[in-house]
């Protein structure tokens, strides 16, 4: 059986699989399946059976997700399924991995989403700088439309689906679902709130499904080789594979589909080969830049949800930044903040007005300019721009390096104060 | 009602509003920036965050934004709680941050919302000691100043701006702490109602330009609660005054008229009392030169007038007070309308709908509630702007019930509107040109002003068996069926027509609402027939139906009347010249009573100065027949009086008032406006000065070291002093709105019985036409007008909110934005004479001269004539004309200031 499901097609070496490799290799059983007649409740019990949860960073129950859109014949005609191929968050690079190496994969997971929630229509919100992404996705739904597999009546199920490219014109908050619909609408990519949650009320106001590339993907695997056989992959409390990613100073950074629930440690030191030669670990960030920083201690902890939560951060994009010694850590979490700053949307207060002022100090910190008094200010915003304050996930994400930054680097931002410079730099 | 739990205290509140606006009704004081009373909450600002318990056994609590967490039954919260008070204490401290705080420079100050909530979050020392971020301030016109450096980023203004007023050109831009709001590039604020973003923008950003120029704190204008006199909506205003000018003027809440916002005429239209060229003293003009007139030679010739022979013309501008006084000087036959005799007979029309059982004349409010609405022939915009603000409301309607079926609360603004898009409740508008509506139009015709009436009882024939027939068009037949079924199946729906153009229009209209009365089960519809100015109606009911305008004319020209008092009127703007020239020429005695010199002032031989709105208390009816009282918020310098105190002998407003309840028929409510019966408390009067006016015993020290003695008000139960009791006892006399702690604006939520209601022991007006008559039946369908020949086009009098009304035309904040008088053409008809967008032409049969405006949403066939400020009467100009191109091609203003219509040119024409 298949134990790399995501990536079993993949090989960077050449260009990725054409419709008729792919299918030979399993490809698009799935919609046949559905056309034999799987219904959309038949897709929606097994997906929830799954357990499949959402790799976009958040982890919610994928099944449950879509669970949540009105059926029947009183719910709105039209509805929206939408892929968050909006991939920007610091360290990550697995959604473009799948977008380069198997497009057709994704492809056959939008229309098992869009068959389930029965959506006609797909957009992929993709990341602008995602060139390569672009092509392959647009050359792999040009061949699926000629097979039939999307378009009208797909297969004769008298199911109509219709995928859209939608290249973004930039900015992080497009990876907040519901800015992203704001963006797709062509207007300003400011959050809305919840509820009303897109399954209600998302794209032009009717019922949405958005869900990230890595979700999708894992799709065609559960549909075509049952949810035993998916069950059966993982190694931790979790189901399925996941991409892992590891970059900064390790010998062999790069991005890895592996079973949930093995430990941080094989992943660093096996995969990426540990750190590179006369660097230690320091700490690093396990699933991008808005999640919390784990020390060398935690290495033998598994790369599941729960556990990494029960240490205080979260497996989110399942990607891992990598602090060595020689690296100050001050200026990484400068830098995120730097980014976090300026990617803020300025729609509510805190994120708009705190997180520049959090950018500050640290360029002030950076120059040998940092205070007490900074900071002080740097701690009270740890809480200030936390989870239920501001409008978004934005800033409290934020606050997850910045607040185990300050935890467990104290030394580092003092002695930046009583030295008046960054020791790391010579 | 739900129960909820406040700090301990339980409260009774409304399960379908917010935290926020139920803690505010409640009369607590709980910090917000981005909720508005009227546009519901989107959750940015974050400044009214409260601890929300999940039960009595929760010690911890959640923070949550009061304005997006519905009150439910059963709510536990706490405004008090350290938690949250430290939260929106490091809001404002956040917001604060890039402020300049210019208070002591910025017009904002002393009612700024951010200056009152950061006092009352509690910020104190600025711990931010980086660099301030700054912005570039845009020019945008003559009305509003912009100074984004003060902005705190609450997206209010482009709420409003955009989503609620239909603006499309004020956006949100950039992002992170560089948010900004303005323009795409410098230029003219689009929308007619810029002047809101004065009072929406919590601090000094958008600051108003006309008041800068001649500027004063708020705490040291004298006001007084007045109604604007732009129209005949009749919104609520506070002016304010100091040094005997007048500077500004505010919105005043009214619940069933205006509620928080004014159009930019009533805003910024109130510049001509300031006028250099007021009338200010009693003269009287003996060959060409005018003499001075002491008071007993104003007795005399007072006196002289109320001879037998005199005949008096009212004025649609001028309060019932004057109207009533006249009539009473002259006798009631001799009292004679002060509108053409084209608005005449369609006032009559209108009056006789008024007391008619079968219709209901809607407020603002209420039109705001129409789920249904058809325009018929009338462009809303530029003749009745608040009402067309609410029509834009009234689109939503639709959105609302979505939410609802989605149980999305309706305050929840952004949520409410990204579910409907671009659903709206069906908006109709039939009429011969494009107009600033059509972006939220259902349906859309643009036909002759005849074809619009047929359509018009075609449809009322759609809707009930028992209208009459009407000629079947084929051309519009199934929209014509589309919208006789929108309005069958509305719960509320609304027929909206005016006087602009004749009584055919609102003939059709009537006719509609009663095929729609009697098709249901309903007991009356809304119809709203608009008039032009702020007291047709009141005039309208004073005057005789027999007594119109031209009668008039056509008995001093034939000397059975000798004398004439003309009441604040300039009757050039209302009948043809050649009539009116005669008439005075023959008058042995031409009296003029007015405000500002006018064409006819200049035939006059006596000229009695009037004072302006501001400067006598008047009682005005408005459109829907609503009697409304206006205080006096200041004294006139010089010689001028209120007009009736010229001409009769009554002492004070309220004796008028009493008289023309008893003595003018439909009139007999008038008094209710007035006062209660006692209205001093501690038998002191209601100051119009705050209790914090500056300078008063320096105010004349260039003339006088002395304090002068204030002065007295005889006419009111307000004072001319800083002294009394101010109107937080009484909302009906508050002039400017402020309650501990609430300098601005927002204050107002103090006054109302719950936000949005009405004021507390205020009161809305009262409406004096009562509905009785149930006799009514349809008008039969109009005859067809001719068709124009080849070289003919048909005159459709078109309005334009700076520069049709007589009075704010002449304010220069409004002149700036003026244009000269024009014809408007469809591009056909344009190309036929050879004529060109800016080309002046002349118009015949007077060849009066007029700049060419070509547009495609203009019917063919048809002329649209604005008839400028002063220089087109429309009584020269009904029925047919012939225009070319003038020989000479100077322009005063041209047209180039015209924005009102021209965004929609594109969707139309596509």
């Amino acid at each position: 059986m298949v134990a790399n499901p995501l990536t079993k097609n993949i090989d960077m070496s050449r260009p990725p699989l054409d419709i008729a490799a792919y299918e030979a290799n399993d490809g698009y059983q799935s919609v046949h399946a559905i056309a034999k007649g799987l219904s959309p409740e038949d897709v929606l019990e097994l997906v929830k059976g799954s357990g499949l949860k959402g790799r976009g960073g958040a982890g919610f129950p994928t099944g449950l997700k879509w669970s949540f859109v009105p059926r029947g014949d009183n719910s709105p005609k039209q509805k929206y399924l939408v892929v968050n191929a909006d991939e920007m968050e610091p360290g990550t690079f697995k959604d473009r991995l799948l977008m380069e190496g198997d497009p057709h994969l994704m492809l056959e997971g939008m229309i098992i989403a869009a068959y389930t929630i029965q959506a006609s229509k797909a957009y992929i919100f993709l990341r602008g700088e995602y060139t390569v992404s672009d092509q392959a996705l647009r050359k792999a739904i040009k061949e699926a439309y000629e097979k039939g597999y999307i378009g009208k009546n797909i297969l004769g199920t008298g199911f109509d689906l219709d995928i859209i490219m939608h290249t973004s014109a930039g900015r992080y908050i497009c990876g907040e679902e519901t800015a992203l619909l704001n963006a797709l609408e062509g207007k300003r990519a400011n959050p809305r709130a919840k509820p009303p949650f897109p399954q209600v009320s998302g794209l032009w106001g009717k019922p949405t499904i958005v869900n990230n590339v890595e979700t999708i993907c894992n799709l065609p695997g559960i549909l075509t080789y049952g949810n035993d056989w998916y069950h059966g992959l993982t190694k931790g409390n979790d189901h399925g594979t996941k991409l892992f990613g590891v970059s900064g100073k390790v010998k062999t950074p790069g991005c890895w589909e592996l079973p949930l629930g093995l430990p941080i440690r094989e992943l660093l030191e096996g995969y990426a080969g540990g750190m590179q030669d006369g660097l230690e670990l320091k700490g690093f960030l396990p699933g991008g830049g808005s999640t919390d920083f784990m020390l060398p201690e935690h290495l033998d902890i598994t790369l599941d949800y729960d556990e990494i939560a029960k240490v205080g951060s979260r497996l989110a994009t399942g990607t891992m930044i990598v602090l060595d010694d020689k690296t100050c850590p001050v200026g990484m979490v400068g830098n995120l903040m730097k980014f976090f700053a300026h990617e803020s949307c300025g729609f509510c207060t805190p994120c708009r007005d705190g997180l520049p002022w959090v950018d500050q100090i640290f360029r002030d910190f950076e120059n040998g300019e940092g205070s007490e008094k900074d900071l002080q200010i740097l701690h009270d915003h740890v809480t200030y721009l936390g989870p239920g304050r501001t409008f978004c996930a934005l800033a409290p994400g934020a606050t997850a390096p910045l607040g185990s930054g300050l935890k467990y680097f104290k030394e580092d931002f003092e002695k930046h104060i009583t030295q008046k410079r960054c020791s790391y730099k010579h | 009602m739900a129960k909820i739990v406040i700090d301990g205290v339980e409260h009774e509140v409304n399960p379908g509003n917010n935290l926020l606006q139920e803690c505010l009704s409640l009369g607590l004081d709980l910090p917000y920036f981005c909720w508005h009373p009227s546009m519901g909450s989107v959750g940015a600002c974050r400044q009214c965050a409260v601890i929300q318990y999940r039960d009595a056994d929760d010690k911890e609590g959640m923070l949550v934004m009061a304005c997006m967490t519905p009150a439910t039954d059963g709510a536990i919260i706490s405004i008090e709680d350290e938690g949250a008070k430290s939260f929106r204490s490091d809001v404002v401290e956040s917001l604060m941050i890039s402020h300049p705080h210019d208070c002591p420079v910025c017009e904002e100050g002393g009612e700024c919302h951010l200056q009152d909530m950061t006092q009352m979050s509690g910020h104190n020392y600025r711990r931010y000691d980086k660099k301030k971020r700054t912005h570039h301030n845009q020019y945008l016109g003559p009305f509003i100043n912009h100074e984004m450096n003060r902005c705190i980023t609450c997206y209010r203004c482009v709420r409003f701006y955009g989503d609620y007023a239909g603006g499309t050109d004020l956006s949100a831009q950039a992002s992170h702490h560089h948010v900004y709001f303005g323009r795409h590039e410098e230029g003219v604020l689009e929308s007619e109602f810029s002047g809101n973003l004065v009072e929406v923008c919590p601090t000094g950003v958008f600051t108003d330009k006309a008041f800068s120029e001649n500027y004063s704190r708020k705490w040291d204008l004298q006001t007084a609660p007045s109604v604007c006199v732009g129209c005949s909506v009749g919104c609520n205003t506070s002016p304010g005054e100091r040094y005997g000018s007048l500077r500004r003027i505010v919105n005043r809440y009214n619940s069933e008229v205006n509620g928080y916002f004014l159009c930019d005429r009533g805003r910024f239209g109130f510049d001509f009392v300031n006028n250099r060229d007021r009338l200010l003293e009693p003269v009287q003009r003996i060959d060409n030169t005018g003499e001075l007139l002491a008071d007993d030679q104003v007795k005399a010739l007072i006196k002289e007038f109320k001879a037998e022979g005199t005949i008096g013309i009212g004025s649609p501008r001028a309060s019932n007070e004057s109207n009533f006084a006249l009539r009473v000087m002259v006798g009631e036959e001799n009292f004679y309308a002060g509108y053409s005799d084209v608005e005449h007979e369609s006032m009559q029309v209108i009056l006789d709908l008024a007391s008619d059982t079968a219709f209901h004349t809607p407020s603002v409010r209420e039109i705001e509630a129409a789920d249904a609405v058809l325009i018929l022939g009338e462009d809303v915009t530029n003749v009745a702007p608040r009402i067309a603000l609410a029509l834009r409301q009234s689109v939503r309607n639709k959105a609302k019930d979505l939410a609802d079926e989605s149980r999305i609360p309706q305050w929840q603004d952004a949520a409410v509107r990204e579910l409907a898009q671009h659903e709206r409740s069906p908006l109709s508008i039939l009429s011969p040109a494009i107009s600033r509506l059509d972006d939220v139009a259902s349906d859309r015709i643009i036909e002759s002003l005849s074809a619009v009436v047929s359509m018009g009882h075609q449809i009322a024939e759609k809707i009930s068996a028992s209208a009459p027939n009407a000629a079947a068009s084929t051309e519009h037949s199934q929209l014509i069926e589309k919208i006789a079924m929108q309005l069958k199946a509305a719960k509320r729906p609304l027929i909206i027509a005016g006087n602009s153009n004749g009584s055919d229009m609102i003939k059709a209209a009537a006719n509609i609402a009663r095929a729609l009365r009697d098709d249901s089960d309903k007991s009356a519809i809304d119809l709203c027939l608009l008039v032009p100015e702020v007291n047709s109606v009141g005039m309208a009911l004073m005057a005789g139906a027999e007594n119109r305008l031209g009668a008039a004319l056509e008995k001093l020209q034939s000397g059975e009347a000798k004398r004439v008092i003309v009441l604040e009127n300039d009757l050039y703007r209302r009948a043809a010249k050649a009539a009116v020239d005669a008439a005075l020429t023959k008058a042995e005695k031409v009296l003029v009573l007015d405000q500002l010199p006018t064409a006819t002032t200049a035939n006059a031989d006596v000229i009695l100065p009037a004072t302006a709105f501001s400067e006598h208390e008047a009682t005005y009816i408005n459109y829907e027949g609503r009697a409304q009282l206006s205080f006096q918020v200041h004294q006139c310098q010089k010689q001028a009086q209120p007009s009736w105190r010229w001409i009769c002998d009554a002492e004070h407003v309220d004796d008028l008032v009493e008289r023309c309840c008893n003595e003018a028929l439909g009139f007999e409510r008038l008094r209710e406006v007035l006062p209660g019966e006692n209205p001093f408390v501690a038998g002191m009067k209601v100051p119009r000065q705050s209790h914090r006016y500056s300078g008063r015993t320096a105010m004349i020290a260039n003339i006088n070291v002395h304090e002068p003695k204030q002065m007295e008000d005889k006419d009111s139960v307000m004072s001319f002093s800083m002294e009394g009791i101010p109107a937080q006892k009484d909302a009906s006399v508050l002039a400017s709105s402020w309650a501990p702690k609430w300098n601005s604006n927002q204050s107002i939520s103090k006054f109302q019985d719950e936000v949005n209601g009405e004021l507390k022991q205020g009161h809305v007006g009262c409406l004096l036409i009562e509905r009785k008559d149930s006799s009514g039946s349809y008008f039969e369908a109009a005859e067809e007008l001719i068709e124009p020949s080849a070289k003919q086009l048909r005159v459709v009098f078109s309005y334009q909110i700076f520069g049709s009304d007589e009075l704010s035309a002449r304010s220069k904040p409004i002149q700036a934005r003026m244009t000269d008088a024009y014809i408007g053409l469809s591009p056909v008809d344009a190309k036929k004479r050879g004529l060109n967008q800016g080309d002046v032409a002349t118009i015949s049969p007077l060849g009066s001269p007029a700049v060419i405006c070509i547009r495609t949403g203009i019917k063919a066939g048809t002329a649209l004539l604005y008839c400028g400020d002063r220089n087109i009467s429309p009584a020269d100009f009904s029925g047919l004309i012939e225009v070319e191109k003038s020989a000479i091609q100077t322009t005063s203003r041209g047209i180039g200031s015209l924005i009102v219509s021209d965004f929609h040119e594109e969707e139309i024409s596509s």
